[in-house]
């Protein structure tokens, strides 16, 4: 134990990174996956109805559940959690929570009343297949709902009716606006980057102060900045209104709407795809387009057989972060996305923080993850493929 | 004020670092409540007055309503609020999860007229978990200049795009929206809620708000609403009567408010289950909701006190301005709580869902 080997020692030094990323990150994670697919809050309250219904044929009213059911309710009641597992069944079927308080409270107060006395809807045998799928701790119900699939009472996995259909067309709006994003990046960071590499020492540092500027400032102060331009009466708007351009019905709705969304992450954004392709360019000698241009091609077959290829690395790498951020992005599309701005990460927040569906918010968020990784995995090998090839 | 920490170790500085707590919790009450004009009435009236008498520092929290972070705050025991300002339907459900400790009315201070606290409060605004504060409402504002010929004053008004174009606010939860599409589109108040309960109804709400849809901007706060309306974003609004009225007296915006059908809540004091500083949170509510407070407080916002006894105390021109003004509640509809509570979990996600659709 004298002296530590030169590898154990970095060991030790990187533990704290370890340990760091095991904790606040990896945990996290697996928390989430496995809260899409594992919900044991009914299953818990209800152990005695699961038992029962675990051997159930599922056809005819179950001989042994209602019994199984009295003896939860009323454990539910002692231990004061009927509120909770009434207001998580409602979750299932609307109404349920009614039935619940009304059949809990009779029990309270006649132990030995039967279920199908106080309420006809224990005679259901459709609650009976509802209940015993939903006392089982593991369930693919989350998953289907986050795909707009839901289970019906004979166990058919049907869409989902109209009003309630969402996450689809939400995932794929959020894949449009994020690759919508990307495309603007790439059109707006690209001449900026390449005008950067070709500057002077001064001017480029310049160039490079004006992209951090906004890097460094508070994406709330940003957003609040688009708003004050971008509003019915803010400056923009003003504007063309004294110069006459637009007159007072033709104002433009340029924020709380999906054009909001898209301009402020594009603002957002932008130094993630400029400063990985500057620095790509930046290593680039000059000497191959000097080469190019003195073996006699015009500098357009310069830029497109030379130059171009050459910054395709610092391309894909400010396209793929730009891409997987705006998958996730959040905070913008709330405060200036409107209605029609929204993306799938706002949807995820409202199940977190105001319904309290945890389970389809992890559902949700376990899609992304995957459409986030398959991306990741993917594109580069193609990017790569692709700048090869060129 | 400077507060002495007695024993500041190097361990404590790290919890302080990690949970963002306070610092010498023997002296400070964090509250939770909706931010805004809204807060800023609370502190002038309730919490600096509390400070001021028993040197308890109080740390003022927003939140947006709902009971999602109190529900994670007790559930993984990391309770971090002392005590929170609640609505009817989060407080009855909250309690009855066990979010919410226990409040002995009896413990509350008689009136300043003599009359006890089970007495002074109006009827509805105690409960086993809260102590009522103020009577609020939910009614319809509009921007004055939007409007230069025929203005609006009845809630038909809002879905008639034709007699009065503009663009229209609309809160991110459907709490008393559907009530009014219901309403507007014939049902009377008194069937509101019944016929809202069947599918037929909750679609028929659906299919008057579609009609507006396409006009609409949606809020999440109500400091956004009024920046919304003040901004001129929007022309006519659902709205919070108190905030609307201060961004009127206070900042002269060219706002008004339309009495017509308004839908009045109540909000109520609750000590967070598990807070390590109950005695003090009861301490603070027992003040705070007093009759002079409570009077102190319809100043800075027009919100109505549910003591019976603060009612002499307020000016006649500020009384004009309350929900309660006899003016102004002719027609108003109390909001369903129990309602919300048995039928909310659906409409919400259907809302949420119609929201980006």
């Amino acid at each position: 134990m004298n002296a530590a080997s030169p590898s154990r020692a970095g060991w030790a030094l990187v533990l704290p990174l370890v340990a760091f990323i095991a904790i606040a990150f990896l945990a996290p994670i697996a928390t989430m996956l496995l809260q899409s697919v594992h919900d044991p809050e009914i299953a818990d309250l209800m152990p005695r109805t699961r038992e029962a219904l675990a051997r159930w044929d599922g056809i005819s009213v179950p001989q042994n559940g209602a019994q199984a059911v009295t003896a939860d309710l009323r454990a539910a009641s002692a231990a004061n959690q009927i509120s909770r597992l009434a207001q998580r069944l409602n979750r299932e079927r609307s109404g349920f929570r009614a039935l619940i308080d009304v059949t809990a409270r009779q029990l309270d107060r006649n132990p030995d009343t039967e279920l199908a006395q106080i309420d006809p809807g224990w005679s259901d045998p459709d609650l009976w297949r509802l209940l015993a799928r939903v006392t089982s701790p593991w369930t693919g119900q989350h998953l289907l709902n986050a795909l707009d699939l839901t289970v019906t009472a004979d166990g058919a996995i049907v869409r989902q009716e109209e009003a309630r259909r969402l996450y689809v067309d939400l995932f794929l709006r959020t894949a449009w606006v994020a690759a919508l994003v990307t495309l603007i990046c790439a059109l707006l960071g690209y001449p900026y980057a390449y005008a950067m590499a070709a500057a002077g020492p001064s001017l480029r540092a310049l160039l490079l102060f004006l992209v951090l500027l906004p890097f460094w400032t508070s994406l709330l102060v940003r957003a609040t900045a688009w708003i004050v331009l971008l509003q019915r009466r803010g400056v923009i708007n003003e504007g063309l209104l004294a110069m006459g351009v637009i007159g007072e019905t033709g104002r433009l709705d340029m924020i709380y709407n999906m054009t909001g969304t898209i301009i402020v992450m594009v603002h957002v954004l932008l130094p993630f795809f400029v400063l990985p392709l500057y620095s790509v360019m930046a290593g680039l000698p000059a000497s191959y387009v000097r080469a190019s241009a003195s073996l006699g091609a015009h500098p357009l077959r310069t830029f497109a057989r030379v130059y171009l290829p050459l910054t395709y690395p610092g391309v894909a790498a400010g396209g793929l972060l730009v891409f997987i951020l705006s998958l996730g992005y959040y905070v913008t599309p709330a405060l200036v996305g409107g209605r029609t701005g929204q993306l799938i990460s706002n949807q995820i927040a409202f199940h977190m923080q105001r319904s309290l569906n945890w389970g389809l918010a992890a559902a949700l968020g376990t899609l992304l993850l995957l459409a986030v990784l398959l991306l990741a995995l993917t594109l580069p090998r193609l990017a790569e493929r692709g700048g090869l090839r060129a | 004020m400077v507060i002495a920490c007695p024993k500041v170790s190097s361990a404590a500085l790290l919890g302080l670092l990690i949970t963002y707590g306070p610092a010498c919790a023997a002296d400070a009450l964090t509250i939770a409540s909706f931010g805004g004009q809204y807060t800023a009435s609370q502190k002038k009236s309730q919490y600096e007055p509390f400070t001021a008498s028993t040197d308890v520092t109080i740390k003022s929290v927003d939140y947006n309503g709902g009971l999602a972070e109190l529900t994670a705050q007790v559930r993984s025991g990391t309770v971090s609020w002392d005590v929170v300002d609640v609505e009817l339907q989060d407080l009855d459900r909250g309690c009855a999860d066990g979010l919410f400790e226990k409040i002995d009315p009896a413990q509350l201070p008689a009136g300043s007229d003599g009359v006890p606290a089970i007495a002074d409060f109006v009827t509805g605004s105690l409960h086993d978990c809260g102590v009522g504060t103020v009577i609020w409402s939910n009614v319809l504002a509009f921007r004055d200049p939007a409007f230069p010929d025929a203005k609006p004053s009845r809630i038909e008004d809002f879905f008639d795009l034709e007699r009065f174009p503009g663009r229209r606010g609309l809160p991110k939860r459907p709490h008393a929206i559907l009530e009014w599409a219901l309403m507007a589109d014939g049902v009377s108040p008194s069937e509101v809620y019944r016929v809202l309960a069947t599918p037929e109804g909750l679609d028929r709400a659906f299919a008057k708000l579609d009609t507006v849809k396409d006009h609409a901007v949606f809020w999440e706060t109500g400091a956004q609403m009024i920046q919304l309306l003040a901004d001129g974003e929007v022309a006519l609004s659902a709205a919070y009567n108190g905030r609307v009225q201060s961004a009127i007296s206070e900042d002269a915006k060219p706002l008004k408010i339309i009495w017509d059908r308004q839908i009045w809540n109540a909000d109520y004091y609750a000590v967070v289950a598990g807070t390590g500083a109950k005695g003090r949170a009861l301490d603070f509510i027992r003040f705070a909701t007093g009759t002079v407070p409570l009077a102190e407080q319809t100043k800075y916002i027009a919100y109505g006190p549910v003591r019976r006894s603060s009612q002499p105390l307020i000016a006649p021109a500020i009384a004009a301005t309350l929900p309660t003004a006899p003016s102004n509640f002719s027609n108003a509809l109390a909001f369903d709580a129990a309602w919300w509570i048995s039928h909310g979990d659906a409409i919400n996600d259907r809302y949420a869902a119609w929201l980006v659709q």
